[in-house]
């Protein structure tokens, strides 16, 4: 099981992810573009996921929803840009909870056999919609309680991870 | 935190200096010529940094008898890195349930490979 590599450098408006799977490419690009398997594991286990639309080809939107126990949506939407391949998969994506600040993302998955590398690159519009994309979840409760000030001070000073 | 307050205190952290400032402080207040020492810049230079990190709320400082000291506000600091845990966790979380399906899969697919479902074929 890999770990996610998460970059993002301070006042920079991009995320970078990468993160390692068990499993040829083909079938982690599929559950990334499949809507059946997408809601068996995109976001956290408390929260529901319904897809609204999932349309996967050059200029396909796509909206889906994810609900809490309370009642709680939080609903995303975008584009896709470009038919999306195991190559690269270009969409923009939008939280509702914070409309009007989207972001690009790209996705490329890296074929190595019976593992394959996903990564992420994720470019807002700006260093503050970055960081205030998920500061705009924070009423959704997520109580990851905070680190010690040094941990947090360390990753700042590490940032090209 | 407002987005301007979380602006001030991201553009205060993208220097090398004022990160590695923020780093002594952890150890204890200090004052101007002590921040000073270990950099090759000036002690003007080293006051400006200070400023610009008690702009962003970062630290706060004191007089005490003719020093100036420079003490770490931690609060900030949380809010600022408050975001990227919220976005870790929710990819870690993420990502070890599509562990868990793609295993699931891989297993079915060995047992009894299903046809190809349409839209599913991808010329490469």
């Amino acid at each position: 099981m890999g770990t996610t590599k998460i970059t993002a450098l301070p006042g920079s408006p991009q995320v970078t992810i990468e993160r390692e799977f068990d499993a040829p490419r083909d079938l982690v690009f599929r559950a990334h573009m499949d809507p059946e398997l997408l809601v068996q594991w995109l976001g956290p286990r408390r929260l529901t996921m319904r897809v609204e639309r999932y349309d996967v080809r050059d200029g396909g939107t796509y909206r889906y929803i994810h609900s809490g126990e309370d009642g709680t949506e939080h609903g995303f939407h975008g584009v896709f840009h470009g038919d999306p391949s195991p190559d690269g998969a270009v969409q923009t994506f939008e939280y509702e909870g914070y409309p009007g600040h989207v972001s690009l993302d790209t996705a490329v998955f890296e074929d190595g056999g019976a593992k394959t590398l996903v990564r992420i690159n994720s470019v807002f519009q700006s260093a503050e919609d970055r960081d205030g994309m998920y500061a705009a979840g924070a009423e959704e409760g997520m109580n990851e309680g905070y680190e010690r000030l040094d941990e947090l001070l360390a990753r700042l000073m590490a940032p090209v991870a | 935190m407002t987005a301007d307050q979380l602006s001030e205190v991201f553009g205060a952290l993208a220097d090398p200096t004022r990160r590695a400032i923020l780093l002594r402080l952890t150890e204890g207040d200090a004052n101007v010529g002590e921040l000073a020492a270990p950099f090759r810049v000036s002690q003007p230079a080293i006051s400006r940094h200070l400023k610009v990190l008690e702009r962003a709320g970062l630290i706060s400082r004191s007089r005490r008898a003719t020093a100036r000291l420079s003490h770490l506000e931690a609060e900030p600091l949380r809010d600022a890195t408050a975001w990227l845990d919220r976005y870790r966790a929710y990819w870690d979380e993420s990502y070890e349930r599509l562990d868990a399906l793609l295993a699931a899969l891989q297993r079915e697919n060995v047992v009894d490979r299903p046809p190809p479902r349409k839209g599913q074929e991808r010329s490469r």
